[in-house]
């Protein structure tokens, strides 16, 4: 097992020290560091991890975003995992924001992954990254209305009487 | 000077570059608009690129992809998880059983299963195989598109070999669906752990052959030599990862950083290449393929005794010779089959080294049936984004090298 030079407590310590109150819900689910943090901190969050001698958490491994309807002005959420390849410890982030108002400030001017993943976030949930350079669907076709992850489009014709969901263990 | 094309936003294609490189400009030389793709012979798979041709030489390049998108991720969110193998199995269809272990994986985890020693061991066998499978197609359809047909065949035989193992193991060859929660579906058999050894015996020798017809061909070695070069920092900030990273000299490798499935106990080396053109990216898949080999011949020889499943009945499909009998086989195999796991609620993310990069599976349950939300972090997709970057420059016949050499898989770009 490669050494793992930092612990999670360290990286918390670390981020909490700069950013105190604007971290919150810290997490360790399955031992993989979650911290949730606001639309206003998340670039200076991630610019601090990239730039950070201590940290180096230089690799934006992926990002996604996330619809939660019953979380009322949370409805959506992006959440991001970056990887300190150094010290091989990972950390994983979230911001929530109300769905009438889901703009994100881009994380492109950090990393050129984040270009494409941004892209496809806004295909999918709608979410709009400020200052991307060029925010247009990426798997889906360009004159579709809607987003199509968003948990108020089903997957299958809620009209259909034939197929009850109970009946199938769904 | 190029008109700014009409492009159709059907497709999804991006605006071409209004601003393009001054001595364009200047001398106001017309520009060709290329498309390569999306459904071209030497793009290995439907995704489209507009190319701005100055010549032969690349001026800009703009993919476009989501030709096969079958959203996944959508149709993962009203699955139950034994429903989802077959969606992993056709992301990456030249590995498909890396791709099913990396969700199995996942699910253990959130579900808390722990695998036995020898279905570990199984695992590795067959990721390796995979692994092997996969790099051995990228590094011959390479010589395919620089002219050398040959080598293709060679190696095609041995990948029919190891389709055949898998045929031995499961039942079938390319999107196999062995894993199952806890272990694999069935033992190795005689007949599979026989024709593992006799692949074994006999592989050395093709892959030598195929070697001595490509790393020391100058023809060869001159199409791919500083072709497409990416520096280390530019492939880290692009998220590269897999032989595509290593190539440009950093040894990230998941099964060494975090190990899953019995990765530590077998001893191998990343190989890592300097300059990150196109030669390194052929040479570092070569290098791990003898690597992979390598783990394969540790884990038959030294593969263990005992069960090939986790000791978990709700979750492990019980004999159906038991289910005739037992109540409890019954019961749990109607659970099974209908679906009817809760998961606990949790989120997890778990990656796996996949064969062109690290494979994500990031789950969030919210203690139903189904995944609330599963992310694919698919590695393909993030290469090829940087593609017009590092084709920029080059010839037309330099970027399909390229192309080939990164290994995009369109069934896993576009997922």
């Amino acid at each position: 097992m490669a050494e793992q030079g930092l612990t999670n407590q360290q990286v918390l310590e670390n981020i909490t020290a700069k950013f105190g109150e604007a971290i919150f819900n810290v997490e360790e689910p399955y031992g993989l560091l979650t911290v949730t943090t606001t639309r206003d901190q998340i670039i200076p969050l991630l610019t601090h991890l990239y730039n950070d001698a201590e940290l180096k958490m230089n690799f934006l491994t992926t990002m996604c975003g996330i619809h939660y309807p019953d979380n009322k002005e949370q409805e959506l959420g992006v959440i991001y995992h970056v990887h300190s390849l150094v010290h091989n410890v990972r950390l994983r982030i979230k911001i929530f924001f109300p769905i009438d108002n889901p703009v994100v400030p881009t994380a492109t001017n950090l990393y050129a992954a984040a270009n494409w993943m941004e892209r496809e976030a806004f295909d999918f949930y709608g979410i709009q990254f400020e200052g991307h350079p060029n925010l247009i669907r990426i798997l889906n076709v360009e004159d579709m209305t809607y987003h199509p992850m968003r948990k108020h489009y089903p997957l299958e014709d809620g009209t259909r009487e034939d197929k009850v969901d109970t009946l199938f263990g769904r | 000077m190029i008109t700014e094309e009409k492009v159709n936003t059907n497709t999804g294609v991006e605006k071409i570059p209004d601003s393009l490189p001054a001595q364009y400009n200047e001398n106001e030389r017309e520009l060709t608009t290329l498309n390569l793709g999306p459904t071209h012979p030497a793009t290995h798979g439907i995704f489209q690129n507009i190319l701005q041709m100055d010549g032969e030489r690349i001026v800009s390049g703009v993919p476009t992809i989501g030709y096969i998108h079958r959203a996944f991720e959508k149709i993962a969110e009203r699955r139950p998880f034994y429903q989802i193998t077959p969606l992993t199995d056709r992301m990456n269809y030249c590995s498909s059983p890396i791709n099913n272990m990396g969700w199995w994986m996942t699910v253990e985890k959130l579900l808390g299963v722990k695998t036995p020693k020898r279905a570990d061991y199984i695992r590795v066998i067959v990721m390796e195989l995979a692994r092997i499978a996969d790099h051995l197609i990228c590094n011959s359809i390479l010589g395919v598109d620089s002219g050398a047909f040959t080598g293709f065949l060679y190696v095609f035989q041995e990948r029919e070999k190891i389709y055949e193992i898998y045929e031995e193991i499961s039942g079938a060859r390319l999107t196999t669906n062995m894993g199952r929660i806890g272990g694999m579906e069935r033992d190795l058999s005689p007949v599979a752990i026989h024709k593992l050894r006799e692949w074994i015996a006999g592989f050395p020798k093709v892959m030598k052959e195929f070697e001595a017809m490509f790393t020391r061909n100058r023809i060869f070695v001159d199409r791919i030599k500083n072709v497409g070069p990416i520096t280390a920092e530019r492939a880290l900030n692009y998220g590269f990862t897999g032989p595509n990273l290593r190539a440009a000299g950093v040894d990230y490798d998941v099964r060494v950083m975090n190990p899953y499935s019995s990765y530590q106990d077998f001893d191998f080396e990343i190989p890592v290449g300097t300059t990150g053109d196109t030669y390194d990216r052929f040479m570092v898949r070569n290098e791990e393929i003898w690597q992979s080999f390598r783990i394969v011949q540790q884990a038959l020889e030294n593969l263990p005794e005992g069960p090939y499943h986790a000791d978990a009945p709700e979750y492990f499909l019980p004999p159906k010779q038991a289910v005739y009998k037992n109540m409890e086989a019954l019961i749990y195999h109607f659970k099974i089959i209908m679906g009817e796991i809760e998961a606990p609620v949790g989120e997890v993310y778990h990656s796996v080294e996949g064969g062109n990069g690290e494979l994500g599976f990031y789950l969030i349950s919210d203690g139903g049936r189904t995944p609330y939300r599963l992310h694919f972090r698919r590695p393909c997709f993030i290469y090829y984004q940087a593609y017009p970057e590092m084709v920029v420059g080059t010839q037309l016949s330099d970027a399909i090298l390229i192309l080939s050499s990164m290994n995009v898989i369109a069934g896993e770009l576009d997922a």
